[in-house]
């Protein structure tokens, strides 16, 4: 797998410690980059700032950039240049065709890319993809060790794991995943179906195919893990479980991979805490052998409302954004695609679950008013008020409404 | 005033409120009757780090001819108010039909996301309003009663919770009743159930938000009494007291009469803000017990990767409609009070 690759490239390429990187020079142009906001896109986006000469180079980090991005690269000149995206928040750039080609930009430039890099949509390259995330376990070994059990590989196994740490009476709730009841929630349903080997879509159309023994096999697991987890776990996000666990009140739970490098770090931790704290990959569950995870990948995109030059000047900054120097100095931040990457503890879980093979996110124009309808429903089921199949028909309900409105149906 | 000194005086504040209230609202009515053009789909391999595959695409040029050619997408009639996000007319009769008992009946509706939404708007309406009346006017009387030099620091105090952004008022309330915070950790005690959770039970959320209205919309209506009662005549409450009449009676017959134009004009006030309330649900992450109008309306345009403009569009009418049969009892009652006046 491409995937496997990078890593053993990037091994290769760390042992011959070539230092040897461009210096960024740029002689005109506007660079103006729009990001989510977490650490290793503010590590591209200032080292992107790196570069001299004409050019000017400016970037947003917003936690809501997806709500805005259509908005600002609609009108013409587009308000950014480039947009940092996710398999998920690409879609609706590329629903509206803002975002352009980069086939000539990447021949031009681009020559020192890796092909799993290359976001290549219709046989366009779109997007240049620099790291992966996925979901996937984090344990505590010192209390598994107590209660003589092995890393889960599988959910059955999280949940039986779990109701031994209750039964010694070390935690109440050993277990906890990110189950708020906004889109932390429907990504838990994608990864655990896509882990049974469901189909989300009638093949070839956008009709809803998940009311059926998959939907409520993956409904009946969810609410198993819920047990284990704190009555208040609708409120679970990545900003309230890792509180939680580097307090030491967790045994078991799955988090993002980028959160890895801040666990394992001892930093605001409990006592022994990160010193215990082990990455796995992600799960399997009902006998079966994908990863219940989805991967994704993050990448920089450039605007199609903007001049060449612009586009060009964005190209060549961002190109050194994510150089092999800035992978050098930001090694731990994330897991990168670069070949200059030498994978650390925090990747093993991504890599894992990655070599299991899990599924991508599904890239679908509808996806998100899927996985929408997902999380709007599914708390009524997870509270017990009603039965998993009135909840997967609500969801199909739910969701046709919205895509019919939307146009898919 | 002349009519014609009258229409210059309100000219700038008439032209405010139709551009920026009169016109979107038209836009928002204008948009909930569209829905968006049917999306041209087309197969595409998509290629990435993990693997190739072949999925559906919109076909970006077809798509943007038939944008073009109608710019605001298709009309839809109210086929938009009668889907499931909104009266779910269909889904509605079904229950009717399949039902046997009213219960059973209501617990369907309440399935429903509209209907789900309007039962709690509707309750904390209903709860909060009476509530901050009374209590702003209690606080009022109170704090009238006080010597001069404890008013200025007991009123300042007593505006602090609307003072405070309602969002950040809210977070605060949140973290006090997590399991670790101070409320919530002092209730598991007195009820000796580490269990308890007020963020995990349906009755306690709903307490909690309606709490949290009360409190940070009290000090609006204290402000309004407060200010009311110091324009209460003296001769009437003395004349009162030599009557006879105690503390309370003073209150019952004279102060409340005199203030009945503002507890009109709070209701009014209280009634719309009620109604749309949206800042508790999102900042107590209580959106899987309690949703309420304005919330699915955020959530059409803020919950996922696709806006949906002309259902965010049909929830703010039928917002604005629902806002207008609440307020209509008390306009008629002003109106009549209004013309016996004049009379």
């Amino acid at each position: 797998m491409s995937f496997m690759k990078s890593f053993a490239a990037g091994t290769v390429a760390a042992l011959m410690a070539t230092a040897a990187y461009a210096e960024c020079e740029i002689a005109s142009g506007n660079v103006n980059v729009l990001a989510n906001d977490f650490p290793a896109l503010k590590a591209i986006t200032s080292t992107a700032a790196e570069c001299t000469g004409g050019v000017t180079i400016a970037a947003n980090h917003n936690k809501d950039f997806r709500n805005f991005s259509v908005q600002a690269l609609t009108p013409n000149p587009a308000e950014y240049t480039s947009v940092i995206v996710a398999n998920s928040s690409i879609v609706p750039l590329l629903n509206e065709g803002l975002i352009r080609p980069l086939d000539d930009l990447v021949a031009k430039h681009g020559q020192n890319l890796g092909k799993n890099q290359l976001i290549t949509i219709d046989g366009k390259i779109m997007a240049i993809a620099f790291m992966a995330n996925a979901q996937h376990l984090f344990v505590r070994q010192d209390i598994l060790d107590q209660v003589g059990k092995p890393v889960p590989t599988t959910w059955e196994e999280v949940v039986e794991t779990g109701q031994s740490i209750r039964d010694a009476g070390i935690m109440d709730h050993p277990f906890a995943f990110l189950s708020m009841s906004d889109w932390n929630l429907g990504e838990e349903f994608v990864n655990m179906y896509l882990g049974h080997g469901g189909e989300f879509f009638k093949p070839g159309t956008a009709e809803p195919a998940i009311n059926n023994e998959i939907g409520v096999a993956t409904l009946n697991m969810l609410k198993e893990l819920v047990s284990m987890s704190n009555p208040d776990f609708l409120t679970y996000n990545t900003a309230t479980v890792v509180p939680i666990w580097k307090s030491g009140n967790l045994a078991i739970a799955q988090l993002w991979g980028s959160s890895g490098g801040e666990l394992l770090g001892s930093e605001g931790s409990a006592e022994g805490v990160a010193e215990n704290t082990v990455l796995a990959g992600a799960p399997t569950v009902a006998g079966g052998d994908t990863p219940s995870s989805t991967l994704w990948w993050d990448g920089f995109t450039i605007a199609k409302n903007i001049s060449d030059e612009d586009a060009e000047a964005t190209f060549i900054a961002m190109m050194h954004g994510t150089s092999d120097k800035m992978v050098e100095a930001n090694n731990d931040a994330a897991v990168w695609l670069m070949d200059s990457y030498k994978p650390g503890p925090a990747a093993v879980g991504v890599a894992e679950t990655a070599t299991g093979g899990a599924d991508p996110y599904p890239m679908l124009p509808y996806m998100g008013l899927l996985h929408q309808a997902i999380f709007e429903e599914l708390p009524d089921f997870l509270q017990g008020n009603e039965s998993a199949e009135k909840t997967l028909a609500d969801i199909e309900a739910a969701y046709i409404a919205a895509a019919q409105e939307a146009g898919y149906l | 005033m002349k009519h014609r000194t009258f229409f210059w005086f309100i000219l700038p504040s008439l032209a405010a409120m139709i551009f920026f209230i009169a016109l979107p609202i038209v836009s928002v009515a204008v948009q909930s009757l569209f829905v968006e053009h049917e999306q041209i789909m087309v197969e595409v391999e998509n290629c990435g780090p993990f693997n190739c595959e072949t999925v559906l695409q919109v076909d970006n040029e077809a798509t943007a001819a038939l944008q073009e050619e109608a710019p605001l997408g298709r009309f839809n009639g109210l086929g938009t108010y009668t889907n499931r996000k909104h009266l779910a007319l269909k889904e509605v009769g079904v229950a009717w039909d399949e039902t046997e008992t009213f219960g059973a009946f209501l617990s369907e509706l309440i399935n429903l996301p509209f209907y789900k939404a309007l039962f709690f708007t509707l309750t904390y309406t209903a709860i909060v309003t009476p509530f901050v009346i009374t209590l702003g006017l209690g606080v009022a009387l109170a704090v009238n009663t006080l010597p001069q030099l404890l008013k200025g620091p007991t009123i300042f105090v007593s505006l602090l919770p609307m003072i405070v952004t309602p969002l950040i008022g809210a977070l605060i309330l949140f973290w006090m009743v997590d399991a670790d915070g101070i409320i919530g950790a002092t209730l598991q005690k007195i009820f000796n159930d580490p269990n308890l959770s007020m963020k995990a039970s349906t009755p306690l959320t709903w307490i909690m938000l309606i709490v949290y209205g009360i409190w940070s919309s009290t000090p609006f209506s204290f402000i309004v009494f407060y200010a009311g009662l110091q324009t209460v005549p003296k001769e009437t409450l003395e004349a009162a007291e030599i009557d006879g009449a105690s503390r309370w009676q003073a209150i019952r017959y004279v102060v409340v009469p005199y203030m009945m134009p503002l507890v009109v004009f709070i209701t009014l006030m209280q009634l719309m803000d009620n109604f749309r309330m949206l800042e508790p649900i999102v900042a107590f992450s209580a959106s899987a017990k309690a949703t309420s109008l304005s919330w699915l309306i955020f959530n059409d345009l803020r919950g996922g990767d696709v806006q949906l403009f002309g259902s965010a569009g049909a929830t703010s009418i039928l917002t604005i409609l629902g806002v207008a049969i609440l307020l209509t009892p008390v306009l008629i009652r002003t109106w009549r009070d209004f013309n016996r006046k004049r009379a």
